[in-house]
């Protein structure tokens, strides 16, 4: 397992968001997942990457308990990507210093060779004529493709993403989504939170529905999204369908 | 079609002639109105009864040359005090504001203490701290006192650290937490996201004030010739003394005004960009 969440618990004064969620992620293994907003999606997202603390149970990545107080949080999130729903890219920077901060700053590696790689992905990704560009002046499908990048760059072992493509206009999202599906293509570890059930359908190799603060269904996509099995769920479906999001 | 090919429509041509136009009266319209301002100004003060004894006693272009050798000297001392002390404050000011952001037990102490501090040096009197350093240090009797024109220097740090403090300190808040987790996640330490991401947006947003403030501190070095240093200012105050005219201080004045001028033009350039960017980024 990359990742194994057991128990988790997370409040916030007395509302419970988390309530003895229980999660794996395999290695590379593509996970989405679902439910309502204020679900806790996000928050769990957060949970894992040590952004909040829990209030109980056991986060492990590869196998080593990430939530005890003794590890180091930024050597964790050190390998561990997370891409926000409004891209939260530096604004003072241009694109590329956005990319090459962590592998310069923390991850210590020389300029050039911090910079030849983070070409190469804009190459990929089609942005390269943007490197010099502040990120008010992309559009937010490549804002979200830079987001990303940044990310990737510290060759996480696992990689979050939060709603990345609901800020997005509907021709923007193809370009974020096409991104994400070459990553599963090479062989990447993710966990994606999504309102969009045609993208979890396309890319997650499994769908988890989180419901009271914890994972009601989980399962294949075309399972629990074609047939599930809780009422529930159903009715969380019926709804994306009415919403016309299906 | 390719831009060189492009030419105006009649439509276009029409508003750019009408702008054009619209230029051209609003630039004389203005002139005109200076010139009927000036002139009412003018024969206003002139034709005032006491113009004649005052344009002695204020503008006497013969005290006023042999002063201003001496006061550009007196001025020299501003000017270096001016720097050192803007730089000073501007560093005690963003290491307090720094200070009071850290969060945890083990800094409440660093905490209470810097709040106090811009708490009371706030509200105190530039006037009174200068005295009181300038005159109440050395009355210690301490072996190494430093001399009375740095110890009024460093009434005008501290009193000056403490505004700056509260500047850079809502510049610093003013940067969305959503920045410091977007840096947290990156796995940068809480000192690289504040110094490579939260300081830089924090510092471009205040710059404006922060000059402005400057600006105001360059007038209040001028203070410091209360606690007994030759500056400008003292030295105009000599010169009034000995001549029993007031030309000298006029000359102080108008050579302060000009120390001023450049940091004030920066201050209303580095203001424009600042809005001109905050309007791009919308
Ligand atoms: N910092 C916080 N303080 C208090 N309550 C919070 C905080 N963060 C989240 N919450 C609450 O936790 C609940 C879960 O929020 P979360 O953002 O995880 O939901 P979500 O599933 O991501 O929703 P969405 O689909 O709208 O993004 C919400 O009720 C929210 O109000
Ligand atoms: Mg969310």
């Amino acid at each position: 397992m990359v990742l194994s969440c057991t128990d988790v618990r997370k409040t916030f004064g007395s509302h419970v968001v988390l309530d003895g969620l229980t999660l794996d992620v395999g290695e590379h293994e593509v996970v989405a997942l679902i439910g309502a907003s204020g679900s806790g999606k996000s928050t769990l997202l957060r949970c894992v990457n040590l952004l909040a603390e829990i209030d109980d149970g056991v986060i492990r990545l590869d196998g080593e308990d990430i939530t005890d107080p003794r590890v180091d949080p930024d050597s964790v999130r050190q390998k561990i990507g997370l891409v926000f729903q409004s891209y939260n890219l530096f604004p003072h920077m241009t694109v590329l210093d956005n990319i090459t901060l962590a592998p310069v700053r923390v991850h210590k590696r020389p300029a050039a060779e911090a910079r030849d790689q983070a070409m190469e992905w804009l190459n990929r990704v089609g942005l390269a004529d943007k490197a010099g560009s502040y990120p008010d002046n992309l559009s937010g499908g490549q804002q979200q493709r830079v987001a990303i990048v940044r990310a990737l760059v510290n060759s996480p072992r696992l990689l979050l993403l939060d709603e990345v493509t609901s800020a997005l206009d509907p021709e923007l999202v193809g370009e974020v989504l096409t991104m994400i599906r070459e990553l599963k293509g090479e062989g990447m570890t993710m966990v994606l939170a999504t309102h969009e059930m045609g993208f979890a359908r396309q890319v997650a190799d499994r769908v988890a529905f989180l419901d009271k603060g914890r994972v009601l269904e989980q399962g294949p996509p075309s399972q629990v999204l074609g047939d599930p099995v809780e009422p529930r769920t159903r009715q969380f479906l019926a709804r994306i369908i009415e919403a016309g999001r299906l | 079609m390719s831009p060189s090919q492009y030419e105006p429509s009649a439509i276009q041509q029409g508003r750019i002639t009408f702008r054009r136009r619209k230029a051209v009266r609003s630039v004389l319209l203005a002139a005109l109105s200076t010139a009927i301002v000036g002139t009412l100004l003018g024969v206003l003060v002139t034709g005032a009864p006491g113009w004649d004894r005052v344009r002695q006693s204020f503008f006497d272009p013969r005290i006023a040359r042999e002063w201003l050798p001496e006061i550009l000297e007196g001025l020299w001392l501003n000017l270096r005090m001016l720097v050192f002390c803007a730089l000073a404050a501007l560093a005690l000011g963003l290491l307090i504001a720094v200070l009071r952001t850290l969060r945890g037990p083990v800094f409440f102490p660093v905490r209470a203490l810097a709040t106090l501090y811009t708490y009371s040096f706030r509200g105190l009197p530039l006037i009174i701290v200068i005295y009181l350093m300038a005159f109440g240090i050395p009355g210690l009797r301490l072996e190494g006192t430093p001399s009375v024109t740095v110890l009024g220097g460093a009434a005008i740090v501290i009193t000056y650290g403490a505004y700056l403090a509260e500047v850079f300190r809502a510049g610093i808040e003013s940067v969305h937490p959503s920045q410091i987790a977007a840096a947290r996640s990156l796995g940068l330490s809480y000192r690289q996201s504040m110094r490579f991401v939260v300081l830089p947006q924090a510092v471009r947003r205040v710059a404006p004030p922060l000059l402005n403030d400057t600006v105001a501190l360059q007038k209040d070095v001028g203070l410091i010739s209360l606690a007994g240093p030759i500056d400008a200012i003292r030295m105009a105050q000599i010169g009034v003394a000995q001549t029993a005219n007031f030309t000298p201080y006029v000359v102080a004045g108008v050579l302060f005004v000009l120390l001023a001028l450049p940091l004030i033009a920066v201050t209303d350039w580095v203001t424009l960009r600042a809005a001109r960017r905050q309007n791009a980024g919308t």
